[in-house]
């Protein structure tokens, strides 16, 4: 069932989910080319993190076809959808960490259970991941409960990028952190993209990092990609809805469902 | 119109939690001719299943075999039965109790572990994070729970089948006047493989009802806390329902078949 679409690397077409009647994706596009760094932005619960999960088939749409590398890839099984996932790197907005497992365990997860590489290397491994990430070697030794919130975000995030996969995704990657932290996972980000040509797709409500880390923006709004351009043009889109969310106004044509 | 709505939709939601039940009870079931087998979380969790139960389950067999000896000897005596106290004593500690207390205490103690654990492993996104990193859920957390408890529960009940008569031999030597070697004489001539060997088959179906259910309800499990919440009361109240119907339809097919 192999299709040859086009030359991108992720490719959704007119993708629909709903949980129950509340319509969540509503016939959504969307092109990732290889080697681009794109961002989703968009209000919160409009389906940022349940369009990733579609991709990566934790959550099935009812509707549509999701493209990678040109394989359809929402009715894939067994060893495929294995073969597959083995392309990806997530990082969840909540971290997602197993608690049962040690900071540098989950760090080297991927390796030893999905590639089924030795302890001792991965391990080595994990660890300097976890460095990239500005974390120690001690902390490697930790159950993820003892660290901060924004610990373990970047515990996930080295997690994400552990083992050098194609395609990344970053569900709000600097949400939670402090400034300087934000900054430097920026530009971790930055230097994964550019030095190996991963492809990335990250969601943030934090436009200082989505102008740091894009190539090019997108924005999600009632089910659908409402603009998308180059992260240049971000700031004259010509698009009333993306001015309200890039100067964060209350009063626009995006109307919070906030019931008084 | 409303009443037939609901009950229309009470019946599309109930078969629809049929079919997920099914498929999930198949993909566990299969998960185990499907590499790769996770053998060293096989055996963390016979010790979490099988060798921390070991008290409880001791425990509760002691007492019950004694009280077993005590209400029998009431009934015997009225016919001068006495001497068959050790026999009946044996045979429904083996038969029917060692089964069926360790099963229901296994299922308090260990489906609702499961459940909690992985309900909160749902809510928390980390089973989602397993599919992610290209390992299978099923096969890394389910399949290594209900093949320990396979394993467990049949020596557990091994185990309760000899602390329940001893309570049984206990209570008969101190309260009931039995002389200790008439009582074990009587004892071992009555033990029958069959009698052995129906309890630990019970003791497998019990075990795999248990970790099956304690999964399915973690798995599915929704909402924050409040939901594990619910995952657990729910996978403790199946599974002992299941146990005890388990356990009946289980001694119905032995006694036809004479086992
Ligand atoms: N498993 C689920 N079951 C039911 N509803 C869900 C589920 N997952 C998400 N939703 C609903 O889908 C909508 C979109 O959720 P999603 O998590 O994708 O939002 P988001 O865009 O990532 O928001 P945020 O920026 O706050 O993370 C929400 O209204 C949420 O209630
Ligand atoms: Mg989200």
């Amino acid at each position: 069932m192999a299709r040859v679409s086009s030359t991108a690397k992720v490719e959704l077409r007119g993708v629909k989910k709903r949980f129950g009647r509340k319509v969540v994706l509503d016939g959504l596009d969307l092109t990732i080319e290889p080697g681009q760094s794109l961002v989703v932005i968009g209000g919160s619960g409009t389906g940022k993190s349940v369009m990733i999960k579609c991709v990566l088939g934790i959550l099935r749409p009812e509707a549509g076809e999701i493209y990678v590398d040109g394989m359809e890839a929402t009715r894939l099984r067994g060893r495929g959808r294995d073969a597959f996932l083995r392309k990806f790197g997530m990082l969840f907005q909540g971290a997602a960490l197993f608690d049962s497992l040690f900071v540098w365990e989950n760090v080297a997860f991927g390796l030893i259970q999905g590639r089924g590489m030795q302890r001792s290397k991965a391990r080595d491994i994990a660890m300097e991941k976890l460095a990239k990430v500005g974390l120690s070697a001690e902390v490697g030794e930790l159950c993820p409960a003892e660290l901060s919130g924004g610990m373990q975000k970047r515990v996930g995030l080295a997690r994400a990028i552990a083992a050098d996969p194609e395609i990344i995704f970053f569900d709000e990657p600097t949400t939670g952190l402090d400034p300087i932290m934000a900054d430097v996972i920026n530009n971790l980000i930055v230097d994964t993209v550019r030095g190996t040509g991963t492809t990335t797709l990250s969601i943030t409500h934090d436009l200082v990092s989505a102008r740091k880390i894009a190539d090019r923006i997108a924005m999600l709004y009632k089910g659908k990609i409402i603009w998308e351009g180059p992260t240049a043009e971000i700031d004259h889109s010509g698009n009333p809805y993306v001015d309200q969310f890039i100067h964060g106004r209350a009063e626009g044509p995006i109307k919070m469902e906030v019931k008084a | 119109m409303n009443f037939f709505a609901s009950i229309g939709r009470t019946t599309l939601d109930l078969l629809r939690e049929i079919g997920r039940f099914n498929i999930f009870a198949i993909e566990s079931v299969s998960g185990i001719v499907r590499p790769p087998i996770f053998w060293p979380l096989i055996l963390k969790q016979i010790m979490r299943i099988g060798f921390y139960s070991l008290p409880v389950v001791g425990l509760t067999a002691f007492f019950t075999g004694g009280v077993l000896a005590l209400q029998i000897y009431i009934g015997a005596a009225r016919y001068g039965a006495e001497q068959f106290v050790p026999v009946v004593v044996l045979v429904g500690i083996l038969r029917e109790l060692g089964p069926v207390i360790a099963g229901l205490m296994v299922a308090g103690r260990v489906a609702a572990a499961i459940a909690a654990e992985l309900g909160t492993m749902r809510v928390t996104e980390q089973i989602d994070a397993l599919t992610t990193l290209a390992t299978d859920p099923i096969k890394y957390l389910v399949v290594p729970r209900w093949v320990a408890a396979v394993i467990s529960l049949p020596i557990l009940v091994f185990i309760a089948d000899v602390i329940g008569v001893f309570g049984g031999y206990v209570a008969s030597t101190q309260s009931l006047g039995f002389t200790g070697s008439i009582y074990l004489n009587n004892t071992m001539n009555a033990l029958n493989n069959h009698d052995i060997a129906s309890g630990l088959i019970k003791a497998a179906f019990f075990g795999f009802i248990i970790a099956l259910m304690g999964c399915y309800y973690g798995f599915h499990s929704k909402g924050g806390a409040q939901g594990v919440g619910s995952a657990t009361t729910s996978a403790v109240v199946t599974s002992s329902i299941l146990i005890l119907a388990t356990n009946y339809i289980l001694t119905n097919i032995f006694n036809f078949f004479s086992f």
